[in-house]
């Protein structure tokens, strides 16, 4: 199959727009039952961003209580109930979703230049499940209020007044939906590749997002039988995880994280994803070694299954098991490493313009990396022993989540904006969201580094006085974090109302996606795309602002290939 | 395409006519490639299953290395007759289940029908059984860890059919009224395809008792066949020396015993034997019959067998699905995924089962 496009594209670009999706059919039934992965995709972007919105709230409610070493306005067992609602939304249903079901969901068949998804009907109904169950979880946690936090650890998810199996059920079927859209993906990808795209000729995207699959598909369902033991043992003392009928409730924390570990990847995972299409389009560059970052995620989602027991050290496991643990946690620094030095390698002599997507990205390396070795701190058997359970943890697991995966999903937003909607946002306001992110999120966190290796313990209502002004530090960043997100979305939306429209290649970038209009009509393509290699961007050519870029007839027959 | 591509399904038609069948959705680019996809997802949903039922196979792994002698213990309450019926009529619905696939696949249209409607049925006679089982259980209070009710502390029980039963039959019974019902109309207006679908779905319903007669005959002819034995032994030896019973002539039964009039002799054998360890050096059965001892062992037994009956049921609303889309002759050569994706399915809950049958009943 020929490398490279072998004539101009330009048909692709051409096409009518009545066609475009989001206006091809109207009216409220027309997305409510729409099958087609694009709506599906906006739809969730929407979903998840309320749900972030509304968790995000409640993070500035505990920041806020926090001013003060002795409580502010909340009863500490409200404070409980908070930050379980705020660790519980975001994990439920904004992390694990935002990237995968949103992103992925538009950008999957459009990169494979398919029609859909393999499944559409499934994937609909895993819109649904996500509906459903955030409705059950968030009734079921607002109606006499969750206090377990979003581990649910037994024994005192067993006692707690709290709607717990409620709260069990909306993950249960929160678990579904996350299974369906991993399934669904896996057999887009192996099924549905446009003859021409091999599997190294994907984009690093598509591999990102195929080991998070198999890693939705392979962990959740131990955590849906999980909650389901864990609401038979409320309802029918089946003796499992409760110590008062000789359960064992380190069996619990095994069973939980043996999914929730690996759920730490699905989260991170597409956001590495994103960066590495982001790297490489905004530098205009050919990402540096290809292979190694494609296997780098497969390597991820492999070893994300052997490393569980980091949780819980300190809850009394064998010291065998806690070394052995402790040693497979060191290993999924390797690849997690590779794709940092390869991001980095790519910016190397690069064209890289720092415009949002890119601003976004660079945080996102930054950030990241300090996520990442914090880390070995805490895989570490003799540090974390000190370390487990204070803010320290909490830092460690923000910078990764939120300095990685929500910086991440930003800028693949902005990135895919154009495609999504069709119109261009102000970069400037872009920027400065960017910086306020930026700031903001380190003066948030890298204070509770400080505070936790001090002794700072999470999850307290009350403090001593000798960290209020670190906590104070930390409140006054997590307001500059907020308004940076707000001025974000204002960007957005007001793109919406008056932004520019967007051409069908605005940065320059060479895959699939891009070779349709912006936003893509109903089916995608008019005709089969033309497969490239998809970091190759010898034969973009700028035009203007109106036509961004355009393929042009290589010279060259044979560009070079895109690995390493 | 580089994927599995089925034999059959190779043979069955040339690869020149794209679209033309009326299933093909307009995303796939052949029925080949809708075949694949179709194939790999369900072999992607088996493996969340079998991850699925992975958690309680460790829960069932970790307390039986923890208790052995709970499970020893608490085993010999299950019927291993009716568990090894069950797992014949299950084999055989995964027989008739493969056969379908064929039919449809030969575009057999009443083979295809008539093979659904066993397999309905042995879906149905399964649940009957299990209804059986359940109910008896919870009469005797063989209930999970937190509600389990000691046995050596029970009034012997007593004979008949459990309360229980007839809640748990009342859907059942419903379907029965409903599906005739049905059946009638249809024969009545003449609508063949109608009475397609209604006679074999009542056919499905009535199965559901002839698992719950099925169950009660064996209980009782076990029951009836213990008497008998016990009755011997009772004139023979006295009621309540109680050292003369080896471990090996009691308990295999357990369940059946108190069904019957002679439950009172086993009752009291039971409470005899109470305090001397099943197995010398090992706990007491005193100490293993107790709440939270003995309860771990059908704490595990419901949530397997409760979790594999819901996806029994859930294998019965999809075989219903396929029947009424068979009568409609939806199914050929060319297009008989759904058929075959079910059937995958359907074997699998076949093979959990094969799992539990020994793991739960055949301990000792």
């Amino acid at each position: 199959m020929s490398a490279v496009a072998t004539e101009p594209t330009h048909s692709h670009y051409e096409s009518n727009e009545a066609d475009n999706f989001l206006i091809n059919s109207k009216g409220f039934l027309s997305w409510a039952l729409t099958l087609d992965h694009k709506r599906i995709g906006l739809m969730y972007l929407v979903g998840v961003m309320s749900a972030f919105f509304l968790a995000g709230c409640l993070a500035l409610v505990l920041r806020t209580e926090l001013m003060q070493p002795t409580g502010w306005f909340l009863t500490t067992q409200q404070y409980n109930q908070v930050f379980t609602l705020h660790g519980a939304i975001m994990v439920f249903l904004f992390i694990i979703p935002s990237v995968p079901a949103a992103l992925g969901n538009f950008l999957v068949p459009v990169m494979l230049g398919a029609k859909d998804v393999a499944f559409p009907r499934l994937n609909l109904g895993s819109f649904y499940l996500w509906v459903a169950g955030a409705i059950f979880f968030l009734t079921a946690m607002l109606y006499t209020g969750l206090d377990t936090g979003w581990t649910f650890y037994t024994p005192y998810s067993t006692q707690t007044r709290g709607p717990v199996v409620a709260a069990t059920m909306g993950v249960f079927i929160l678990g579904f939906s996350s299974i369906f859209t991993g399934l669904n993906f896996i057999v887009t990808i192996n099924t549905m590749r446009p003859p021409g795209m091999s599997w190294f000729k994907m984009p690093l995207f598509l591999w990102a997002t195929y080991a998070t699959s198999i890693i939705q598909v392979l962990a959740t369902p131990v955590l849906g039988i999980t909650v389901l033991l864990l609401a038979a043992e409320r309802v029918f003392h089946i003796g499992i995880f409760d110590p008062q009928y000789n359960g064992d409730p380190v069996v619990f924390q095994h069973f939980f994280w043996f999914y929730s570990h690996p759920a730490v990847y699905i989260m991170i995972l597409p956001g590495m994803g994103i960066i590495s299409e982001l790297m490489s389009v905004h530098c205009h560059k050919s990402i540096f070694g290809y292979r190694f970052i494609a296997y780098s995620s497969i390597a991820i989602a492999l070893f994300g299954f052997l490393v569980w027991g980091h949780h819980m050290f300190t809850s009394g496991m064998a010291e065998v098991t806690t070394i052995v643990f402790s040693a497979l946690t060191f290993t999924v620094s390797i690849p997690s490493a590779i794709k940092v030095f390869n991001w980095l390698a790519t910016m190397y002599k690069g064209t890289v313009q720092l415009n949002t997507p890119m601003c976004y990205a660079l945080s996102f390396i930054f950030l990241f990396t300090i996520g990442g070795l914090t880390g070995l701190w805490l895989g570490a058997l003799s540090t974390d022993r000190h370390l487990h359970d204070t803010y320290f943890v909490v830092a460690h697991f923000h910078y990764v989540m939120v300095g990685g995966t929500l910086v991440g999903f930003l800028g693949g937003v902005f990135h895919w904006w154009p495609k999504m909607t069709g119109k261009m946002f102000n970069d400037f306001w872009g920027i400065v969201s960017c910086w306020f992110v930026f700031v903001g999120f380190n003066l948030t966190f890298l204070p509770q580094f400080v505070m936790g290796s001090r002794g700072m313990p999470r999850r307290y209502a009350r403090y001593v006085e000798e960290f209020q002004d670190l906590h104070q530090m930390s409140t006054v960043g997590a307001y500059l974090l907020g308004l940076g997100l707000f001025v974000a979305l204002g960007v957005l939306l007001q793109s919406l109302r008056s932004g520019k429209k967007a051409p069908p290649n605005p940065w320059g970038a060479a895959t699939l996606e891009w070779q349709c209009a912006s936003p893509p009509p109903y089916y995608n393509f008019q005709s089969p795309p033309t497969v490239n290699e998809p970091y190759d961007y010898t034969p973009l050519v700028y035009r203007d602002a109106e036509r961004g870029w355009e393929y042009v007839q290589p010279t060259t027959p044979a560009p070079k290939t895109a690995h390493a | 395409m580089t994927s599995h591509a089925h034999d059959s399904h190779d043979a069955g038609h040339g690869h020149g006519d794209h679209g033309h069948s009326p299933f093909l959705a307009h995303h796939f680019d052949d029925p080949e490639q809708q075949f694949d996809s179709g194939k790999l997802g369900i072999w992607l949903f088996l493996v969340t299953e079998v991850l699925f039922f992975s958690g309680m196979f460790c829960a069932y792994a970790l307390y039986r290395s923890l208790h052995p002698e709970v499970f020893t213990f608490a085993s010999q309450y299950l019927n291993e007759t009716l568990g090894a019926f069950n797992t014949g009529v299950l084999l055989f619905s995964s027989l008739s289940m493969a056969w379908g696939v064929r039919c449809a696949q030969l575009r057999q249209r009443t083979g295809l029908v008539i093979c659904l409607a066993i397999t309905l049925g042995c879906a149905a006679m399964f649940l009957g059984v299990k209804a059986i089982e359940y109910t008896h259980k919870w009469d005797l209070g063989l209930l999970p860890a937190g509600e389990y009710v000691a046995q050596y502390l029970q009034e012997p029980h007593h004979a008949g059919i459990s309360p229980w039963l007839y809640y748990l039959s009342a859907v059942p019974a419903l379907c029965v009224v409903g599906f005739a019902a049905w059946y009638v109309m249809a024969v009545v207006k003449g609508e063949k395809r109608t009475a397609e679908v209604a006679g074999p779905m009542l056919v499905t319903a009535l199965c559901y008792f002839l698992g719950v007669f099925v169950g009660i005959a064996f209980q009782n002819a076990e029951a009836a066949a213990l008497a008998a034995e016990h009755g011997i032994e009772a004139h023979a030896t006295d009621v309540h020396g109680s050292d003369s019973h080896s471990s090996d002539d009691h308990g295999h039964e357990g369940s059946a015993d108190h069904e019957h009039d002679a439950a009172s002799h086993e009752g009291t054998k039971l409470v005899s034997r109470i305090d001397a360890p099943v197995v010398p050096g090992e706990p007491t059965l005193a100490a293993v019959d107790q709440k939270g001892g003995a309860g771990i062992f059908f704490s595990i037994y419901y949530c397997m067998t409760g979790v594999h009956a819901v996806h029994i049921l859930g294998g019965m609303a999809v075989l219903a699905w396929l029947l009424v889309r068979a009568t409609k002759d939806h199914f050929n050569e060319e297009y008989f995924g759904p058929v075959d994706y079910v059937g995958l399915y359907w074997h699998l809950v076949d093979l959990i089962w094969i799992y539990l049958f020994p793991l739960l009943y055949l301990i000792k």
